[in-house]
Parts: C-alpha cells; sequence; structure tokens
C-alpha cells in the first residue's frame, strides 16, 4: 500500500474502494468478537466459507468476519446484507439453508429468524429487533459492517474524514473548541471536560507531550472498550491522532488490560495498516504533522485503570496511584504533560468533528451530551452492549432495551460504575441516565458496567463482593484503604456467616467516610459506594442478616439449608449422583429423594443438576 | 519453543531467550510488563535467573523487577501446571454463581486459586472479568473460553485436559 500523501489522495482511494465495491453484493457478516468466539463463531464461520465455496459462489459473495454487534446474548450473530437479514445464535448446521435462501435468493428462513419474547413475533431484519429499536448507536453501529482487520472497510463507510477535515481546516485551537462546545465528558469514569483537559496540556510549555488511551477497563461485568477495540479499533485512532494533533502530542500510548488478547491484536493490526497508509508515522497526510503509537499491556491489576498508576505501569513501575494536586495535564508520564482519555472518549471525537459540536451537543441532558455505551449483564434477558443517549431512563435501558428480567423474576437492583459504584433500587428506575443524576442517587456512571440484579441477589454480599475485590486489587499505600477495606471485608463476611453484630453498621458506614476523607486516589475514596449505597436503599436486608442471621435472598451458604420440594422431585436421582458429599439418598423409583442436611456443604451442585427445580433454597 | 515445568532449561537457554525478549522490546525500562509477559508465556513462570538477566538487560535493580512481578496478578514466581484454569469471578458472573463454579474447581482439584496441583497439570487462579459476560459464568482453560458454566460442568471440562 502507498502512503497517502494528501487529503485529496485520500478522498481518491475512497472512490477507489467504494467503486470497486458492489453496494448490492450479498455479504454474510459474521460476529467474531470474543463473546461470540466463546459461542465458537469460527466453526460458524468455517463453514459459511466452506459451503459459499461448495455452492461456487465464492467470486459473488463476500464472507465478512466483523466487529461486535453488540447483542451479546444471542451469539454467534450473523447479518446477511444488503437486506440486513438477522440471525441470532446461528448454529453450523443453519448455514447451508442461509446460504441457499437469504444469501443467494434474498430471503430470510423463517424458522431462524429472532422471535420477540414480548409478542411472540418473527423479526426478519436489524432494525427491527426490539433490543436495538431504542439504541442510538453512533459508536457502536459501524462495528457490525466492516471486518476490523481491513482498513479499506473502515475507508469505506467514510474512516479519516474527520482527520483529513481536521488536519487541513482547523487550527489546533479550534479543534480544542469544538471538543469543549461539544460537552463531551470523560467516559471512563470521573466524567470531566474533555476539551478542558485537552486545552490544559495544550497549554503547559513543554517541547513534548504525551497522549494515551486508557483501555485498562478493569470493571469487572464492562466490555465497551474490548468490543471497541476489537471490533472497530481505527474509530479510536482517529480520535487519538486528532487529539494527538490539537495538543501537540508526537507520541501516543494505548494501555490494554492483559485479558484482552484480541483487542491488542486488533489494535496492533489497525497501527500497522495505518503506518503503511501514512495515517500514523510522519508527515500525517502531508500535514507536516508525526505522530506514532505504541501498545502496551497491563498485567491484572484493577488500579492501573487510575490514570497516575496507568501512566507509572507505563513508565515500568507498579501501579502507585499519585497524589492529585499535581494534574497529569502538567506533569504526567515521564513528568511531561499527558492527556489520558478512555477508549469511548476518543472514538467520540472523529464524530464531533465531522459533524460538528452543535450536532453532539444537541444529544443528550443539559449536563452529560452525546450518547454512552452501557454493558448490559446479570440477571437480564438480553445482554450485550447498548449504545443511548443521555437522557434515557433505567427503566427504558433494563426493560425495553434489556427485555427485562429473564424467568419471570422480579427486578431488584441495577449497580452502575462497578466497584466504584452503587446500587440502584426499583423504586429508582425512572431515574435519567447521566452523570449528575447518577451520582446523586449515590451511584456513578462509571466506565458504563450495568449489572442487573434479581430477587435472588443478596445485597449483603454484594457488599462483601466488592469490597473482598477492592480489598485485593488496593495498591496498599494508603492506611484507610489498605486497611480499612480489609476490616470491612471482615466485618462483612462476618455478616454473610452469620456472625454480624449490632452496630456493624454504624462502624461500616464510618469506616466508608475515613476511606472517602483518607484515600490519595478514587480507588480508595469510591470503595465505599457500594457499600454505602446497599445500606441506603436495603437496609433491611443488613438487619436481616445480623439480627435475625437469616439470608432473605437465599444466598450466604451460612444462613441457608437446601431441601427437597417432594412435590416436584421425581426420584431420577440426578442430584444423587452431583452431590460430593453422598447427602442426598434415593428412596425408591419414582419416590422423592431425602437430603441429610448434616451432611450438606452447600455447594449447590443439586441445585445446578436439577432442571424440575425441585431443590429449593431456604 | 514452550518449555513445560517439569523440564527445567538451563541458565544458558534461559539468558539467550531473556536476551532475545529484551532486544525485541529495544531494552526500553518502560515495558518491563510487556517483557515480563512474554518470559512468562515461555517458561510459565518467572524464575529468579530470568528476572536478573531482565535486570541486567534494562539497567534497572533487581528489587524493581522483583516489586512489579509480584505486584502484576498475572504473574507468577512459582512453577506452574501445563493448564492453566482460570475463573471469572466478575460481577456479572458473580451474580449468575461462579462462586460456586470456584469451589467446585477447588474440591475436586484439592487446590485453591493461585496454587497448582502437586502432579503439575493443572493451576487454578480467579481472574476479574474478561468480558464474555453474556456467556457467564466464564472459566477460560489455556485460553479457551467454557461459557455457562455450573458445578455440573466442571468434571467434563476437567477430563478434557486430562
Amino acid at each position: 500500500m502507498a502512503k497517502i500523501k494528501s487529503i485529496k489522495e485520500l478522498e481518491s482511494l475512497r472512490a477507489a474502494i467504494l467503486k470497486k465495491r458492489d453496494p448490492n453484493k450479498p455479504s454474510i457478516d459474521i460476529c467474531g468478537g470474543t463473546g461470540c468466539q466463546a459461542y465458537g463463531c469460527d466453526l460458524v464461520i468455517s463453514a459459511f466459507k466452506d459451503e459459499v465455496k461448495r455452492q461456487g459462489l465464492e467470486a459473488k459473495v463476500n464472507v465478512k468476519v466483523s466487529g461486535c454487534p453488540g447483542f451479546c446474548e444471542q451469539g454467534p450473530i450473523v447479518v446477511i446484507r444488503p437486506q440486513n437479514i438477522f440471525y441470532p445464535r446461528a448454529k453450523v448446521g443453519d448455514v447451508p439453508q442461509i446460504v441457499s435462501e437469504s444469501v443467494v435468493k434474498g430471503q430470510p428462513v423463517e424458522k431462524l429468524l429472532f422471535v420477540d419474547p414480548a409478542t411472540g413475533a418473527k423479526v426478519t431484519y436489524e432494525s427491527e429487533v426490539p433490543f436495538y429499536k431504542k439504541q442510538k448507536r453512533l459508536i457502536l453501529g459501524q462495528s457490525g459492517f466492516i471486518d476490523p482487520m481491513v482498513i479499506e472497510d473502515y475507508f469505506a463507510v467514510g474512516g479519516y474524514a474527520a482527520l483529513a477535515k481536521a488536519l487541513s481546516t482547523m487550527t489546533p485551537d479550534q479543534i480544542i473548541a469544538q471538543v469543549k462546545k461539544s460537552g463531551l465528558r470523560g467516559r471512563g469514569g470521573a466524567g470531566f471536560p474533555t476539551g478542558v483537559k485537552w486545552e490544559t496540556t495544550r497549554r503547559v510549555p513543554s517541547d513534548i507531550r504525551y497522549v494515551i488511551v486508557n483501555a485498562d477497563e478493569g470493571d469487572p461485568g464492562a466490555f465497551a472498550n474490548r468490543s471497541l477495540l476489537e471490533g472497530n479499533p481505527h474509530s479510536v485512532l482517529e480520535g487519538l491522532i486528532i487529539g494527538a494533533y490539537a495538543i501537540g502530542s508526537s507520541q501516543g500510548y494505548i494501555y490494554v488490560r492483559h485479558e484482552y488478547p484480541m483487542a491488542v491484536q486488533n489494535t496492533l493490526i489497525a497501527i500497522k495498516q495505518a503506518e503503511e497508509y501514512g495515517l500514523l508515522g510522519k508527515n500525517i497526510l502531508g500535514s507536516g504533522f508525526d505522530f506514532s503509537v505504541k501498545i502496551n499491556t497491563g498485567g491484572g491489576a484493577f488500579v492501573c485503570g487510575e490514570s497516575t498508576a496507568l501512566m507509572s505501569s507505563l513508565e515500568g513501575k507498579v501501579g502507585e496511584p499519585k497524589a492529585k494536586y499535581v494534574h497529569t495535564a502538567e506533569k504526567g508520564l515521564w513528568e511531561k504533560p499527558t492527556n489520558l482519555n478512555n477508549v469511548e472518549t476518543w472514538a467520540n471525537v472523529p464524530l464531533i468533528i465531522k459533524n460538528g459540536a452543535d450536532w453532539f451537543s444537541r444529544i443528550g441532558t443539559e449536563g452529560s451530551k452525546g450518547t454512552k455505551i452501557f454493558s448490559l449483564v446479570g440477571k437480564i434477558n438480553n445482554t450485550g452492549l447498548v449504545e443511548v443517549p443521555m437522557g434515557i431512563k433505567l427503566r427504558e435501558i433494563i426493560f425495553d432495551i434489556g427485555g427485562g428480567i429473564p424467568g419471570g423474576k422480579k427486578f431488584k437492583a441495577v449497580q452502575t460504575g462497578g466497584p466504584s459504584g452503587g446500587c440502584i433500587p426499583e423504586r429508582l428506575l425512572d431515574l435519567t441516565v447521566d452523570f449528575d443524576e447518577l451520582s446523586k442517587v449515590g451511584s456513578m456512571m462509571g466506565s458504563g458496567g450495568m449489572i442487573v440484579m434479581n430477587e435472588d441477589t443478596c445485597m449483603v454480599d454484594i457488599a462483601r463482593y466488592f469490597v473482598h475485590f477492592l480489598e485485593g486489587e488496593s495498591c496498599g499505600k494508603c492506611v484507610p484503604c489498605r486497611e480499612g477495606l480489609k476490616r470491612m471485608n471482615q466485618i462483612l463476611t462476618d455478616i454473610t456467616e452469620g456472625r454480624g453484630r449490632e452496630g456493624d453498621i454504624e462502624l461500616l458506614e464510618e469506616m466508608s467516610g475515613t476511606l472517602i476523607d483518607g484515600s490519595l486516589c478514587a480507588l480508595g475514596s469510591t470503595a465505599a459506594n457500594p457499600v454505602l449505597s446497599t445500606i441506603r436503599y436495603f437496609r433491611d436486608e443488613y438487619v436481616a442478616h445480623i439480627r435475625d442471621k437469616v439470608c432473605p435472598a437465599g444466598v450466604c451458604k451460612a444462613l441457608i439449608t437446601y431441601c427437597i420440594d417432594e412435590a416436584k422431585c421425581p426420584g431420577c436421582g440426578l442430584c444423587v449422583k452431583a452431590c460430593p458429599e453422598q447427602a442426598i439418598t434415593p428412596r425408591g423409583k419414582k419416590k422423592p429423594v431425602s437430603l441429610d442436611t448434616t451432611k450438606c456443604i452447600k455447594c449447590g451442585a443439586c441445585f445446578d443438576v436439577c432442571n424440575l427445580c425441585a431443590v429449593k433454597v431456604k | 519453543m514452550k518449555v513445560s515445568s517439569e523440564q527445567k532449561p538451563n541458565n544458558e537457554q534461559v539468558k539467550r531467550k531473556a536476551d532475545e525478549i529484551l532486544e525485541k522490546y529495544q531494552h526500553e525500562p518502560g515495558l518491563l510488563v510487556s517483557i515480563l509477559h512474554e518470559i512468562q508465556a515461555e517458561y510459565h513462570y518467572l524464575q529468579r535467573y530470568a528476572l536478573e538477566q531482565v535486570a541486567r538487560g534494562l539497567k534497572i535493580p533487581l528489587t524493581r523487577v522483583y516489586s512489579v512481578a509480584t505486584f502484576f496478578k498475572v504473574f507468577s514466581l512459582k512453577p506452574r501446571g501445563r493448564h492453566l484454569i482460570q475463573v471469572c469471578l466478575g460481577t456479572a458472573c458473580h451474580v449468575r454463581g461462579a462462586a460456586r463454579v470456584e469451589d467446585k474447581f477447588e474440591r475436586e482439584l484439592g487446590i485453591k486459586p493461585g496454587e497448582t496441583t502437586q502432579d503439575f497439570v493443572f493451576t487454578l487462579a480467579s481472574v476479574n472479568c474478561v468480558g464474555a459476560c453474556a456467556l457467564g459464568p466464564m472459566v477460560l482453560v489455556d485460553g479457551q473460553y467454557n461459557g455457562q458454566m455450573n458445578t455440573d460442568k466442571v468434571e467434563p471440562v476437567l477430563k478434557k485436559y486430562t
């Protein structure tokens, strides 16, 4: 590939690519993201390639491994274009029929279509799937149409036009003014105004400035950054190059957590291809601007999602945060002015430059502009990545987009903001999703993890889970965090194991106050949120555990017993085999089994193996 | 070339490999974490002699190499088993019962997370979210995804590798 030496050459290349592509040529787009990999999409991809070959269609049909279309619950996802016929949970056995009917004839295979659980109706086209209807997929929307390992696909959907516009028609100050005017706030958790951060970094007199993409995404349950880097890495690179130009940086870093090997691989490929085309390196698009990017991986430390800890790790040191009275915009990586932003923040930039700040600021609320990507996970029907305009109601996300709670169970709470966030109960479901609204109720936006919980979730156990997680991830520098979390974990464990005492709740609240006041970084200062929000909204559960030694949700092992529902048990003996302690004995054919609670270690194996819900938790 | 923990490479081999990796990363101290990743990928753990070579090659104190090697959870200073089992304990997997799955692995293998079976076949580890939440509870074995796990599926997964 020859380097593109000017804006004009870029547009000529784009036109040439589009000319060679027939928009009516059938394309089988199969999601190749990590989620669908876990479903075995590789087998489906091979099956399609083999079938296309077998039917002699190689010259007439594209088989494309695309980025993530977001509806992870229904993977492997296959979309037949140009009609956009949507096939969820595609199996190898379905492939020949899909090719014969949809690819060749453009007709849907009725029995393989998505069925709307609310109406029972079949849905043919991608845009009609209820999961997508209320979303505004400005950032994620491209992923399903491109092969992330093919830069020409990105060119074909208008990629790098924003960069060309920025380099050829805008000064750095003008770009920063647009980002400021747009109202874009950081998508990593803190929600700091992006344009202000860029401007601060630019204004510091220095010969060297750095820009960083924070792809550490440590919040358990959040995977939007993973999906973006896997599925559309160029969208992030383009934003980064524009930002680097505006800020005055010639060296960028992408810090990806180690648990995302495919994101690392796809981003490396994207960087290489961008370099080959002259979109990275020296004299980008003939503008005189030089910029290059390196990738570093993390090592399994949640604290390295914090900006100063991340930079420390980039310097080859342990990820210990630094005091924030020295802003990293002034002294960051290698003591130089550094601008760090989240993956999603960077991905918003090309849209703002292309469509203008006014367009962007018309989406969202007064204090929170644009869209936000959430990973909707947990006890929810439609697990996946949703992109919604700020200001949408939580209820709409969970019920209209998420499809509500599986198994007819009742919604109990939704946890946002990861370990730094809080749990929001049912009575607040009409809350609008916005940075400030979420903070007001004791939670936060965070990086976008949204974990739905039902009546079978114990909120004390959830608080214990998060505190246990944070105790392990604390860097250890600050006493309130290091010692406080350890002690809070002990107290919460005692409560869940039946050793809770009067005064424990008040003690947890007091220790939370110390954590907030005495921690150097946000890991410690927000660690109290899961505890305080569960006490605020679910105090009665804490009281039940402490005073009555009961776990109302039936989760805490020490406070529950397993028993057999004799009316439902057919005596099949599956649980007898599954029990590691021989605590269950058969009583004869078609007679319910007997469970000896003195031998039961409450491992849950019988509960898991019984298909008839005959094992109950008391 | 992957070397199992049972066949310990000699110092000469380790030095050569370390130098190769250091060369690849241009002896940049900032890339210490990436360098340690590659050494661990080669030998399944970080042995002292390898860390000494890294310190020498990067011209940084051995204590700094050790502090980084012990700070990041992904690194192991002890030999690991042939197969690495990683149980995801992320929040989404947790609410779907991941703790019970982990308990079952512990009982079957007789080890706790972070430990290796005596025959060096399995190492059990917990990991905080691999981003495949739709299929939780998720367990990775040697990087292969095993989704929708429950206590019942643990033995069949282990059987695949023995």
